[in-house]
């Protein structure tokens, strides 16, 4: 495994085993009394949050806090960024303080990749534009892993596994960084998206394309929805909401199509009613609470991995 | 991970003692339980997980009763993990009564410094409050560096600390046996 956590292409298939199976034996302490294992006694991670964010947040501050590690948070509304401070200034801030991993969350894409230069510690990006959010990629291997094949899966990859994502592909770091691990683990993958909504490159990327949700939709195992990122669009993707979630929204119908141990996944915040019905986001097959659990057990696999020895974990032993 | 003889290495134990040694544990175990009263083994993986398992089966061959077995993995709990790289997790696995009001017997193949103990100890801790704490080893090598010894040895093996005890169990290396060798991964 490398030191930072910058990208899905980062981790070769061994390194992205190793992680979902750390996460597999990790996930047994949250039905334990005490919730909390004393591995980073004594080290400081840092949440650096330039962009808003609810569950990421509070997922890697509960992995860290879950491992004993001390978390410092940091929110840019009211920092000295909003006094004009650069990303660098602040990172030499946090070197300054000792930081032995930072977590960062960015709106430009490569951030992460520009402080992994800066710091000593490991950098984790937590989404940083439109580029990538490797973890959010970790978590759903993980939970389509459990989903699909159950508890005993240590080793296993996702072999022949097929994951339709759909939607707003553009602006979706999840997206992009889903292709990269899930192909990477062997899943084939096809993005159903309107063809305003895909990347310019997208021919390059290890997966499928398609314009046509419904006829993809029985040949799934799992579907993941995309939040149609109004905040990000500059332009018209689409002529409206409404049209968009006739094409490209699941709703009871297009569930319906679905195989019947296919699961439906979104990794929030959801709009209702656009990209996905409030009552397929409430059905048994969706793994939206799901999601979040094992966000928290992901992370603590990852900051263990990357924090918790010297030097870093060789996958293949 | 599976383990396999040197041409340098020295038998201690074959399959055949290692067999009367843990039919022996079985029974100092009833003995000091009280017929197994109320007892859990937890086995440290990865070898002691076989390990608690044989002792489950002897015990119930001889009493008749079903002992509850499981995995305690103590990886999250070392004094040592700053001093190599990150290491997979072993897996945790209770019995479904858990461990408190029980009297655990935590096994493991070879007590050496006493280190990984002293984490099952306190991995222990974080999983209920049992009654008493028990500690059955197949080897006890010596070289303590905490003050913790075993209630139940299948053999006390002087060694230097130059040498290296290996124990292979059929469940993970396809053979039975104890050897000493000469160098190579710290046991």
């Amino acid at each position: 495994m490398k030191r930072h956590l910058i990208s899905a292409a980062d981790l070769s298939r061994a390194d992205a085993v190793l992680i979902l199976d750390t996460a597999e034996e990790l996930a047994g302490l949250a039905d334990r009394p005490i919730k909390k294992l004393p591995t980073l006694r004594g080290r400081t991670v840092v949440n650096l949050f330039f962009e808003d964010s609810t569950r990421t947040r509070i997922s890697f501050e509960a992995a860290a806090k879950r491992l004993s590690a001390d978390v410092i948070n940091f929110s840019a509304k009211g920092s000295s960024v909003a006094k004009g401070e650069s990303l660098k200034d602040t990172a030499l801030t946090l070197e300054a303080m000792g930081a032995d991993a930072v977590v960062i969350r960015h709106g430009a894409s490569g951030a992460a990749h520009r402080l992994a230069g800066w710091v000593r510690g490991s950098v984790v990006n937590a989404g940083d534009g439109t580029h990538e959010h490797p973890t959010q990629a970790l978590l759903d291997a993980f939970t389509i892993r459990r989903r699909l094949h159950g508890g005993g899966t240590r080793g296993a990859g996702l072999d022949g596994v097929r994951v339709t994502i759909v939607g707003d592909v553009l602006h979706s770091r999840v997206a992009r960084s889903n292709v990269l691990l899930l192909s990477a683990l062997g899943a084939e993958v096809t993005l159903a998206a309107p063809p305003t909504l895909l990347p310019l490159a997208v021919e390059s990327w290890p997966c499928a394309v398609s314009y046509d949700l419904d006829g993809e939709l029985p040949k799934s195992d799992a579907v993941m929805m995309l939040r149609v990122q109004t905040e990000r669009m500059t332009a018209a993707y689409f002529p409206s909401v409404r049209e968009y979630s006739r094409r490209y929204g699941l709703d009871a119908a297009r569930v319906a199509r679905l195989p019947a141990h296919a699961i439906v996944m979104h990794p929030g915040p959801m709009n209702r009613g656009v990209e996905i019905a409030a009552e397929v986001a409430d059905s048994p097959r969706s793994t939206v609470v799901e999601q979040v659990a094992n966000g928290v057990t992901i992370r603590m696999a990852v900051l263990y991995l990357l924090l918790g020895g010297t030097g870093f974990p060789e996958a293949a032993r | 991970m599976r383990a396999t003889r040197g041409p340098a290495d020295v038998a201690v134990l074959d399959a055949e003692e290692i067999r009367r040694a843990l039919t022996r544990i079985a029974h100092e175990i009833l003995e000091r339980t009280h017929g197994g009263d109320g007892i859990v083994l937890l086995g440290i993986p990865t070898r002691g997980v076989p390990l608690a398992r044989r002792l489950a089966a002897r015990i119930g061959d001889f009493e008749g009763l079903e002992v509850p077995c499981g995995s305690l993995d103590v990886t999250m709990h070392r004094d040592d993990l700053r001093l190599r790289p990150a290491r997979a997790l072993g897996r945790t696995e209770l019995p479904a009564a858990g461990v408190d009001g029980k009297t655990v017997v935590l096994v493991d193949d070879v007590l050496y410094s006493g280190r990984t103990v002293r984490a099952a100890l306190d991995a222990l801790t974080d999983l209920g409050r049992p009654t008493a704490v028990q500690l059955a080893v197949l080897v006890d090598r010596g070289h303590r560096e905490l003050p913790i010894r075993a209630d139940y040895v299948g053999k006390n093996l002087p060694t230097s600390q130059r040498e290296v005890v290996r124990v292979m169990l059929d469940e993970v290396d396809g053979l039975d046996a104890v050897v000493i060798g000469s160098g190579g991964r710290r046991r």
